[in-house]
């Protein structure tokens, strides 16, 4: 008799170690989000920083930020009407928000609907994920800002900010 | 009737095969010729001076950043956005051929960084005597 259950026991014993495998795998995976995709609207957003992931921001917060890019954190950035409408689009449709973006709604746990954040270093989500920086990393030189995401996450630019 | 209607049907294709090319046909020397004609009509116009544009390029005006800020001292070199850190290609077209190259581009960056720099847009003179200088610059 104990010699039939082995074989089932030692199926349950792969499946479980199977499952937490997995389950680690899918939990870096939190970490992912997906690069800007159009070319114009990589190259107007990736021209001055880093290209930031649409997923990082709710559609409301892209909408306010491009309707206000000739004081975008204190540096003029305007583009043209055409450009502008093309880029808010794109945003806007791969918002955090938008759809089914289960990742980026993580970043959105404890921010306001409607309250249009514009930093995405000032997220509930972001600042308790970085809680454990210190201080002097953030002030290294090749840091220098809580922006400069590559700095320290080098697939950042691929959309991986795992470590 | 037929061939009529048809010649002109390939001279349509070729029209907006001539409109569809990109915008980045022009050379320096083209865009220079196109502030310089900007130029001509406004009052107390001068020859474009690299001089000028030098100093102009290198000195502090309204704000905190002069364009050497970002670009350095040296247009030739890459250059380091001021806050974000980003590292920007070289801006000198002996160092960077795609530079000066397209009036969109030319435009768009004018507009924005006359803004953060003199927090006015520059005069057809002033875009003509930066664009004089950074071509005096050699590799």
């Amino acid at each position: 008799m104990n010699l039939t259950y082995r074989p089932l026991a030692l199926g349950f014993i792969a499946l479980f170690f199977f499952v937490v495998v997995m389950g680690r795998v899918q939990a870096g995976g939190n970490h992912f989000y997906a690069p800007i995709a159009d070319p114009v609207v990589k190259e107007e957003c990736g021209s001055c920083h880093l290209a930031f992931a649409p997923s990082m921001l709710p559609a409301s917060s892209w909408q306010r930020m491009m309707g206000n890019l000739k004081n975008h954190f204190g540096d003029d950035a305007s583009v043209d009407a055409d450009t502008t409408a093309r880029i808010t689009r794109y945003l806007v449709a791969n918002a955090a928000d938008a759809g089914d973006r289960r990742y980026g709604g993580k970043l959105l746990k404890g921010v306001a609907l409607g309250s249009a954040p514009q930093r995405i270093t000032e997220l509930p989500k972001w600042v308790s994920e970085h809680r454990k920086v210190p201080d002097w990393e953030w002030r290294h030189k090749e840091v220098r800002t809580k922006a400069n995401c590559v700095a320290c996450h080098t697939g950042a630019e691929q959309g991986y900010y795992d470590e | 009737m037929f061939h009529l209607f048809r010649a002109s049907g390939l001279a349509l294709v070729a029209v907006a095969g001539l409109a569809a090319q990109p915008a980045f046909a022009e050379t320096p020397g083209e865009i220079q010729a196109s502030i310089q004609q900007e130029a001509a009509g406004t009052p107390g116009f001068q020859e474009f001076s690299a001089a000028r544009g030098e100093s102009l390029f290198k000195s502090k005006h309204a704000n905190d950043w002069s364009c050497a800020s970002c670009h350095t001292d040296n247009p030739a070199a890459p250059g380091k956005h001021a806050k974000t850190g980003k590292v920007i290609d070289p801006l000198a077209p002996s160092a960077n051929a795609g530079r000066f190259t397209s009036p969109k581009k030319v435009a768009k960056w004018f507009k924005r960084n006359c803004n953060d720099v003199l927090d006015r847009v520059c005069t057809p003179q002033e875009k003509g005597d930066v664009l004089a200088y950074l071509l005096t610059v050699k590799k």
